[in-house]
């Protein structure tokens, strides 16, 4: 018997699923780094928020549900902090070859 | 066909890409990367044989696992060890290839100052 | 065929076709940052075959570890490995190359089909004898009882290969720090990143080692995250590489093995073996050798990746 949790999980984690290949065909397809920075922080913001979300009801308790979160919040943090030195790099990069 | 014969087969398949990038790309660094290919396929291969080896209280035969776990540090204490050699080799001659033109220009007596 | 054995064959096919693309493709860079992705597929294929403790290792040491150095050295390499791609070995090396790691690849493939069935495996004893320690993970006891002289050597293969590395300063710089001094911008999101997670990655680091006794984890692996937290700090600024003459790093190194010299010669005296751990004391032992391994792990995987002494101004 399919209980609602297990709908849950599966639309929620399909939802994130979608997300991250929207993110990688951003990757391949737009033009220059910061473009690309940009499609890949909705992978990781957005797309792993929604499995988290999803894999919650078949944590088993409220401790694993918290550490999944908390994976999320980690990976949200290193993000955006490695996405702004890549951006910067890439900035200056830039500025040396003109 | 169980998830071990699969990644046994894929551990098979790394094992042998590796020892075909350790063979044939001269640059010491891409030797370096296709050893470490080489190793992850044999400890896949340790990995399928501790699967296999399953009970009824555990999913999987210890010892091998314990094995793995060492040769992984074990390899990468050697990677670093042949990375460091890299990068002194390249800083003495200036190339990055095991070319017979770069021994030749290291000068006798730059080593060592 | 299950759906199971279907995404199984999909990770292996990635799997596979990552390793392709880390032999084949020209810029150096490229093929890192394949190998750092190559080993976090690999570490979904330990959880596929129920390894959790080998999944740790290989995100943590296998991809980790190995990428950061591999990453460094090519960015360090960099252009003269550009212009090195446009040398090719002929093609009579290649095909031979191909051929033999084709027939290579072929037997170890028909090994892993030819398997003796039912398997021969050593978990039976390995249950049987969990008491004589008190932790529930069999990888843990395997590692730090069954086989604690494999994990002992390795403990010294490791200071070893330290050894190795520092050799090749030069001779001036002996005793000095290692690596570039990084400078510390206050503003930069890399301080950020290096004040936050430092903290966190620490309790992160030393739960896996206490877990490790019932759960999946272990000194290695809370060790080695120790050791990406204080690089993180070093490449931030925030904190720089000691010198490597420097007494108490010199301690931390050896602390691990020994003490596990210690407690095996402890065991000798004893009257039993050479690592026989008296049954009452066990487990208080092995989490005593456990922190000690977790420090000297931390130091010398750190050590390792920040290089051989490179600045003037030895002490």
């Amino acid at each position: 018997m399919i209980s609602v949790a297990d709908i849950f999980t599966v639309i929620a984690v399909s939802a994130g699923a979608f997300f991250f290949m929207a993110g990688s065909v951003g990757l391949l397809r737009f033009p220059d780094t910061l473009t690309r920075l940009h499609a890949l922080t909705k992978a990781d913001n957005l797309g792993l928020g929604l499995v988290v979300l999803g894999l919650m009801p078949r944590a088993g308790g409220l401790l694993p549900a918290l550490k999944l979160a908390s994976v999320w919040l980690l990976v949200l943090f290193t993000g955006a902090a490695v996405s702004q030195l890549i951006a910067r790099a890439a900035r200056d990069g830039d500025q040396d070859d003109e | 066909m169980t998830a071990a014969v699969v990644f046994g087969l894929c551990g098979a398949a790394a094992a042998g890409l590796g020892l075909y990038g350790a063979i044939a790309n001269p640059r010491p660094l891409r030797k370096i990367l296709a050893f470490n290919l080489l190793s992850s396929g044999v400890f896949l291969l340790f990995g399928v044989i501790a699967r296999r080896g399953a009970v009824s209280a555990f999913s999987g035969d210890p010892v091998p696992q314990a094995l793995v776990i060492t040769g992984i540090v074990v390899a990468a204490a050697g990677t670093a060890l042949a990375v460091a050699l890299l990068l002194r080799f390249f800083k003495a001659t200036g190339s990055t290839t095991l070319s017979a033109g770069a021994l030749a220009s290291i000068p006798a007596d730059s080593i060592d100052e | 065929m299950t759906s199971d054995i279907i995404l199984d064959c999909i990770l292996a096919a990635l799997v596979l076709a990552v390793g392709c693309w880390v032999i084949v493709v020209r810029d150096s860079f490229a093929a890192a940052v394949g190998f750092v992705a190559y080993g976090l597929l690999l570490t979904l294929v330990w959880v596929r075959l129920d390894a959790i403790d080998v999944a740790l290792m290989e995100g943590a040491i296998g991809s980790g570890l190995t990428g950061a150095l591999l990453l460094r050295a090519s960015s360090r390499l960099g252009a003269k490995e550009q212009s090195a791609a446009a040398e090719q070995p002929g093609v009579m090396l290649r095909a031979v190359a191909a051929l033999f790691s084709v027939i290579v690849a072929a037997m170890l493939a028909t090994a892993v089909l030819y398997l003796p069935d039912p398997a021969p495996t050593l978990a039976p004893e390995a249950a049987a004898n969990a008491s004589a320690t008190g932790m529930a993970n069999p990888v843990t006891n395997v590692l730090m009882a069954f086989r604690a002289m494999d994990t002992m050597l390795e403990k010294v293969v490791l200071l070893v290969a330290l050894a190795g590395v520092w050799s090749l300063a030069r001779d001036r710089f002996w005793g000095a720090r290692p690596g570039p001094r990084f400078r510390s911008d206050p503003k930069d999101p890399l301080a950020l990143l290096a004040q936050t997670l430092p903290p966190l990655g620490i309790v992160v680091g030393i739960y896996m080692l206490w877990e490790g006794a019932n759960a999946p984890g272990g000194a290695f692996q809370g060790g080695t995250i120790i050791a990406a937290m204080w690089l993180l700090a070093v490449i931030a600024g925030l904190t720089d590489a000691p010198p490597v003459s420097n007494r108490r790093v010199r301690l931390a190194l050896i602390a691990g093995p020994l003490l596990f010299l210690i407690v095996g010669f402890g065991g000798l005296w004893l009257g039993e073996a050479f690592l026989a751990y008296p049954v009452a004391y066990a487990k208080p032992l092995l989490l005593v050798i456990e922190f000690a391994m977790t420090l000297t792990v931390a130091v010398t995987l750190g050590l390792l990746i920040v290089g051989p002494p490179d600045r003037e101004g030895a002490p």
